[in-house]
């Protein structure tokens, strides 16, 4: 089964500062990939790369296709959804604009209506706050309206940067299980980036785990989440 | 926390130049020989050439003003021809009305437009880069209705203005009006250009261009920023103001209308295309502002303005840093070159 | 009583001028972070192209639509060649382009249609005063067309997928390339825009004021006051303060300074704007962290 997203070699990098040193890895169809790693390892980097947020060099294959050395905005169009860290939340427009604009590249009406009603049905609290300024949003609701926004761009692949970062855990509870429902009903293929090893393990197939720009150990998330000495050395736990 | 594609291109803006490594000798030599340069065209050129050459000086000068406050201290003012203004119409109304020698109108334009400089300087701070130069524009658009304004008329001579007359050269010297003017022009121009030389290499030269390219960090340095800030458009505006007083004296006429933001905008298209942040450079920029309109306007009326806009732009996109700029990497190239040859074997 | 009456009409059918010019600064402003300081010489072009037209012998309004049509094209062009290529670099290049844009603009438009004065027409009605001489037949057109365009441009941005793209570009370029916004289209576009809305405020003026190359510079000033009175970064808020300068302008210049120092009631506007309160009365108090 051809992979939904493929990275070989992988570089990327700011201005002269070489981040990423040559990665390997991809995401299955439908399937969940975590990328884990400390402070500084090249996780956000990472996405950023797919994204073509940065410059980078090597190989990157969306079903196939080559994406690297395309503008972020053509990437996005081929049903890459990204949520970036810090959510990038458009704070002066109301929610209902900000999901909106996720549907912005659909020219199918009907559906982007019904997944309006599904996206709701994941977080009805969006459907409370619908003409309110973005802005005015909690962390959680921010979190949420941004995952949304990918969500109705009906993407193959869904980035997502540290869904966890700034909330409180019960919150990071509930947008887990949500993303777990997504991922059963939705059928897209996740890339997650995630500083709170646990929870991700818990939820991807497969990981890799990042240091200083080197993929350092991947594997079945089963597998990593049993072995202790690497959990001890590289999870901190 | 949001995504970057690229860090911005930063212009490679001079800094303070290292010592050159020149022997004294060699130093001597092209002091003369550039003095020689200068004393020359009195002798060559015929007095309208003079004149012309006179207001190229006149222009560098006020050239460098802008310089000092925008291309050192990074603050944008795009309505110096107001300082001009000033300092050209206070050297008419002391010498039409008060009857005054030029000389003595000289620290008068001086002080008046260093107090009008720190004046505009302190607003300035309150302004960032764009802010400032909308400001400055607007002034720069608003000068010539205040100059005809009818409160101060008796003093301006209104639309129609006033008319000077130039210096007589000293009688020791055998010299006519105008080559005394030049000589007048060059000599003041040389003593400004010198100190300005060395305040750019002093501290305080450094501190501005430290407060130009990273404020946050000058401030948290404990650089006086609002100080430095004003007494920069204090020092910029006397210089470009003097300018003006000599070019009032040497056209031997002022009117508002020659003061409209014609002026302001040529000498920011000189600051560009001689140099930003450079001394030589403002020397290239009055050559520039005087001769290209003159060459141009055999064109047409309207090809001065169009061929302004172009080299700009085009100075802009390819030549950030100007001709002063252009020159210096030749120079550096010339030099790797010899030396490369001097090691060979 | 009269007097003031018509003041304030006639400070508002200018207002209305201050206000499409203001708005076309904040719409570019908005998206670039960047002031068109040759918005006014764009506008003042955008007249002759119309006047050519007319006097080509196409209707006026024939004229209008065309104009405004070629206005949009030349100003998408302009993004596209000029603004797209230092689009990343420092302030003071990008100063020094709109200064540049300036000087050809300006100067192009004495070079193709000549320096004297031209009279421009007017489609309203202008023998004679409306409602007991309140209010002049121009001053009244001019105002509804000025509203007229400005609510459509307001529609526009609200209600239209594409105004919303824009204002998302304009807000948060980064974010809006990760839903698929062609950002620097949307760019071009709103220059487009602006420079249609210009030509709109330029074909309304040129008649009260009539059209030379040097036409709008004052304009511009007065719509600078305005945008900043407003709000630098708030559309409505340009709007308002123009039409505020206006009627500021008309009345400071009937009664205070009279009509030879209008010009320093925009400057003093201006400085006191941005030295009492820079964000203006409705824009967005910016912090900037360290």
């Amino acid at each position: 089964m051809a992979a939904l997203l493929e990275a070989e070699g992988l570089t990327a990098g700011y201005g002269q500062t070489a981040v990423l040193h040559g990665l390997d890895f991809a995401v299955e169809e439908r399937g969940v990939t975590a990328l884990l790693g400390a402070n500084g390892a090249g996780k956000t980097t990472t996405l950023r790369a797919v994204s073509g947020m940065v410059r980078t060099g090597g190989a990157l294959r969306l079903a196939g296709e080559r994406i690297d050395g395309r503008a972020t905005e053509e990437i996005a169009r081929r049903g890459v959804a990204h949520v970036p860290d810090g959510r990038g939340t458009f704070m002066e427009l109301t929610v209902e604009e900000n999901m909106r604009l996720g549907a912005y590249t659909r020219r199918d009406r009907a559906e982007v209506e019904a997944d309006f009603e599904r996206v709701f049905g994941y977080f009805p609290r969006l459907r409370q706050r619908f003409r309110q300024q973005a802005g005015t949003l909690s962390g959680g609701e921010q979190q949420m309206l941004a995952i949304s926004r990918a969500l109705l761009l009906r993407p193959r692949l869904l980035l997502l940067d540290e869904p966890s970062f700034g909330l409180a855990p019960l919150v990071v509870q509930e947008i887990f299980g949500i993303m777990r429902r997504i991922r059963e009903e939705q059928g897209v293929g996740i890339l997650l980036v995630e500083q709170n090893a646990s929870l991700a393990l818990d939820f991807a197939d497969q990981t890799y785990l990042l240091e200083t720009g080197r993929i350092v150990v991947s594997g079945p998330a089963a597998d990593i989440r049993r072995d202790e000495s690497v959990r001890r050395s590289y999870l901190g736990y | 926390m949001s995504a970057t594609e690229e860090i911005p291109a930063t212009p490679v803006l001079a800094q303070a130049s290292p010592r050159s490594a020149m022997a004294n000798w060699q130093r001597g030599a092209l002091v003369l020989l550039g003095s020689a340069a200068a004393l020359a065209p009195i002798f060559v050129l015929e007095s309208f050439q003079l004149f012309q050459l006179t207001m190229a000086v006149i222009m560098a000068l006020a050239v460098l003003g802008l310089n000092i406050v925008t291309g050192y201290n990074g603050q944008i003012s795009l309505g110096h021809g107001a300082f001009y203004a000033v300092g050209a119409y206070a050297t008419a109304i002391l010498m039409s009305h008060g009857d005054w020698s030029f000389w003595a109108t000289l620290p008068v334009s001086a002080a008046v437009c260093a107090g009008l400089g720190y004046a505009v300087g302190f607003p300035a701070l309150r302004l960032g880069g764009l802010y400032l130069a909308l400001t400055t524009f607007s002034l720069a658009v608003a000068v010539p209705q205040i100059l005809k304004h009818r409160a101060i008329e008796d003093w301006t001579g209104g639309v129609q203005g006033l008319f000077l007359v130039k210096p007589d050269p000293p009688s020791w010297l055998p010299v006519d009006a105008d080559q005394w003017m030049y000589l007048v022009a060059l000599g003041v121009s040389a003593v400004l250009f010198l100190l300005s030389w060395n305040l750019i290499r002093s501290r305080v030269g450094r501190a501005l261009m430290a407060i130009r390219d990273n404020p946050t960090a000058a401030e948290a340095m404990g650089m006086d920023i609002a100080t430095l800030k004003t007494r920069a458009f204090a020092v910029s505006a006397m210089i470009t103001g003097i300018a003006g007083s000599l070019g009032a004296v040497v056209i031997e006429f002022v009117a508002p209308d020659s003061f409209g933001f014609g002026v302001s905008i040529s000498l920011f298209v000189g600051m560009v295309v001689g140099g930003v942040a450079s001394i030589a450079g403002s020397i290239f920029g009055g050559l520039f502002v005087l001769f290209v309109p003159n060459i141009a306007e055999e064109v047409s009326k309207a090809a001065p303005g169009v061929i302004y806009g172009a080299i700009l732009i085009l100075f802009l996109f390819l030549l950030p840093d100007g001709f002063a700029g252009l020159l210096r990497r030749a120079a550096a190239r010339w030099r790797r070159v010899a030396a490369r040859n001097g090691d060979g074997p | 009583m009269d007097g003031l009456a018509h003041q304030l009409i006639a400070g508002i059918a200018t207002g209305g001028i201050y206000a499409s010019v203001a708005l076309a600064l904040v719409m570019i402003y908005q998206a670039t972070h960047h002031v068109n300081f040759a918005q006014g010489e764009m506008a003042t072009f955008s007249t002759f192209i119309a006047l050519t037209l007319i006097q080509a012998g196409l209707p006026y309004w024939v004229a209008f639509v065309l104009t405004v049509a070629i206005s949009f094209a030349l100003g998408v062009a302009i993004e596209r060649l000029l603004m797209r290529p230092v689009q990343h670099a420092p302030v003071l290049t990008h100063v020094g382009v709109f200064i540049g844009l300036l000087l050809i603009v300006g100067n192009l438009t004495g070079w193709v249609f000549g320096y004297t004065t031209k009279v421009f027409p007017s489609p309203f009605e202008s023998e004679g005063l409306l409602f007991g001489g309140l209010v002049s037949g121009h001053e009244l057109g001019s105002t509804v067309v000025t509203l007229a365009v400005l609510l459509l441009v307001y529609l526009f941005f609200r209600h239209t997928s594409l105004g919303l793209a824009m204002r998302a570009a304009a807000y948060n370029p980064a974010s809006s390339r990760l839903v698929g916004i062609r950002v620097g289209w949307m760019l071009a576009l709103g220059w487009g825009l602006a420079a249609a809305v210009g030509a709109v405020a330029g074909m309304m003026v040129a008649p009260v004021v009539f059209l030379d190359p040097t036409m709008m510079l004052g304009i511009l000033l007065y719509a600078f006051a305005g945008a900043l009175l407003g709000g630098i970064d708030n559309p409505m808020g340009a709007v308002v303060g123009g039409f505020a300068v206006g009627v500021l302008e008309n009345l400071a210049g009937a009664y205070v300074v009279g009509t030879e120092l209008k010009l320093t009631v925009a400057l003093a506007i201006i400085i006191g704007v941005l030295v009492v309160r820079p964000s203006g009365l409705f824009g967005r108090v910016v912090l900037s962290r360290v």
